[in-house]
């Protein structure tokens, strides 16, 4: 074969892992229209805690330099985000554990189309959580207060995050033997990450050992990321642990270290557990 | 040129020493086959024999240990591309999409086999008439009862009218009237030229389709030939005993064991015991040994062997053998 040949190869068999995944991603879709509670998550759970936050708990939480609002949309948006791990762990749990990848692979469509679809649509339901959120937020008093390059780049950040949590779901999907393994798994792990961290609350007023925790915790490094992008207040104490005091850079690094590690695990898994 | 791989000389399944380990055991070995163009192979065997490992390996979607096998003349693990897209398989397992209507399952499938929009869409109502699933096209598949899920399931495997059809025991968990309509579906689809390998537990099933049949127990050929072969080799005639208790079965074994010409079968569940039997033996001195013994008969015959009979006595030979050693 000549090097064109091989060229036009490539390009054939990229064309053909686009136009599968696609095929695959909008399965997913006609599974939301089907069942819209499967959009929950990414919607009705994070508004929740918006009121939750925002009206209830929120009167008795002190910020300083700014109201708990501008303090709050941040935080939630990146739990939003942590929380997003069970969309692509449960929905990839549930085709593994079914007979419809034996489908798939008998038939002659690209050897990655599969996870590739899975991600497009799982990514899809981040962006719907995103807009939902940025939304809410609004309504209740939260501004962008940085200028257009930052806010774009606050944007960039939360699309990083969600490939990043896109990953770890899958990865937990792919390993978990059912998807109700992923809801213990999830909720074991995604709940103190996401509570014990400046999500909602200030690290300083944390007690010892929480507070390190909280400083140290990558969702902190995130919603202070986050918000310092959007202007808003971060209520960062000084002398706070290296990522909390550098939360840009610090998550930049924090997401691309979890992909480096996490997606190729995840190819590896997957490859091993369709393939027997 | 051949477009499809095939031409009439090679065979459209062929394996050769195939096997397949899982961890010290094999669930499949030295398994050899060759199945010509337009024909009907049955893969018959107990739940473990290995049929099912057998056919995903064919299908490419397991790996062999041992051996090497060929499907339209494409080798199932170098060119398991050109295989898939030659080959239909309908499995165990239903692999439609319960969330989505028969009639979006089938385009899926057609697009994933690279049809044109257009194609795959005129495909899949194709599909839907024929196997008789147009009222219930737009219909969520979760929906389905066990008999309209089969039949998508095999619809979805025909999108790309495969020449190469692979069926993992479809009629299990259908009633007798599903079971005949799709009976008669797949002998048009042979009639129309495609191959078939089909595994199944039920021995009605393999004789009634079935061309050539392959016996597999433990992992390993037991026997094959075609079902008047197979029949033939195992005892043409049988004497068949009606027993009133489990407890005389052994008694009438026993009994019936100087008249048998290879072993003597029990069926526990139906309290029937049957021995393969020459021509020369009488019907009456049969009688009066059981009677000697003191078995308690409801019912004496004589009757031709069926797949059931071939089944026990190879499968039962086997046992006995593992108990000897």
């Amino acid at each position: 074969m000549n090097v064109f040949a091989a060229r036009a190869e490539r390009r054939g068999a990229l064309r053909e892992l686009t136009s599968d995944s696609l095929v695959i991603a909008r399965r997913s879709l006609a599974h939301i229209r089907q069942i819209p509670e499967k959009l929950l998550d990414v919607t009705v759970q994070p508004l929740m805690f918006v009121v939750l936050f925002a009206f209830v708990f929120g009167k008795v939480i002190a910020i300083p330099h700014g109201s708990y609002r501008s303090y709050l949309i941040g935080g939630i948006l990146v739990q939003t985000l942590g929380f997003g791990i069970f969309g692509p762990a449960t929905s990839m749990a549930t085709d593994l554990r079914e007979g419809i990848l034996d489908r798939f692979r008998s038939l002659p469509m690209h050897r990655w189309a599969f996870l590739v679809g899975h991600l497009i649509a799982e990514f899809g339901a981040y962006v719907v959580a995103i807009v939902v959120m940025v939304a809410s937020g609004l309504i209740v008093g939260w501004r962008i207060s940085s200028d257009v390059p930052h806010a774009i780049a606050a944007f960039g950040l939360l699309a990083l995050l969600a490939v990043t949590m896109l990953w770890l779901g899958t990865l937990l999907g792919v390993v978990a033997r059912s998807p109700d393994v992923v809801t213990g798994i999830g909720f074991m792990t995604i709940f103190p990450l996401t509570f014990v961290a400046t999500t909602f609350v200030p690290a300083a007023g944390l007690p010892d050992g929480l507070r390190q925790f909280a400083e140290y915790n990558p969702i902190s490094c995130w919603a202070a990321g986050v918000r310092t992008l959007f202007g808003n207040p971060t209520a960062t104490p000084l002398h706070a642990a290296w990522p909390l005091s550098h939360p840009v850079l610090g998550s930049v690094l924090w997401c691309l270290v979890l992909i480096a590690l996490v997606a190729p695990t995840t190819l590896w898994a997957y490859r091993r557990r369709t393939t027997g | 040129m051949h477009v499809n791989g095939v031409t009439p000389d090679t065979p459209a399944i062929a394996a050769e020493a195939l096997g397949k380990r899982y961890g010290e055991q094999w669930a499949l070995r030295d398994f050899d086959l060759e199945v010509s163009a337009g024909t009907v192979l049955g893969l018959l065997g107990h739940n473990g024999a290995g049929k099912t490992t057998a056919i995903r390996i064919l299908t490419t979607l397991a790996l062999p240990s041992a051996g090497s096998a060929r499907v339209a003349g494409f080798d199932v693990v170098a060119e398991a591309g050109e295989v898939r897209r030659r080959i239909g398989l309908t499995s165990q397992t239903a692999t439609v999409d319960g969330l989505m209507s028969a009639r979006a399952n089938l385009e899926m499938i057609g697009r994933l086999y690279h049809l044109p929009k257009a194609v795959a869409r005129r495909r899949a109502g194709e599909l839907l008439e024929r196997l008789s699933l147009t009222d219930t096209g737009e219909r969520l598949v979760r929906d389905f009862s066990g008999g309209m899920r089969r039949r998508l399931d095999l619809a979805a495997s025909l999108v790309a009218s495969p020449p190469v059809l692979f069926l993992d025991e479809p009629t299990t968990g259908l009633d007798p009237e599903s079971r005949n309509e799709l009976w008669e579906l797949l002998r048009e689809l042979v009639g129309e030229g495609a191959t078939l390998l089909l595994t199944t537990q039920y021995l009605e099933e393999a004789d009634r389709l079935s061309d050539e049949i392959v016996l597999l127990d433990r992992g390993v050929v037991a026997a094959r030939g075609t079902p008047a072969e197979l029949k033939a080799g195992h005892g043409g005639e049988r004497i068949e005993v009606a027993l009133r208790s489990a407890e005389q079965i052994e008694r009438a074994c026993g009994a019936l064991a100087p008249f048998a010409e290879a072993a003597v079968g029990s069926d526990p569940e139906r309290l029937l015991v049957s021995a393969p039997v020459g021509l020369q033996t009488r019907l009456i001195e049969v009688v009066r040994a059981l009677d000697e013994a003191g078995v308690e008969a409801t019912d004496v015959h004589r009757r031709e062997a069926t797949l059931d009979d071939v089944f026990l006595s190879i499968t039962g030979a086997a046992e006995g053998r593992e108990v000897a050693s």
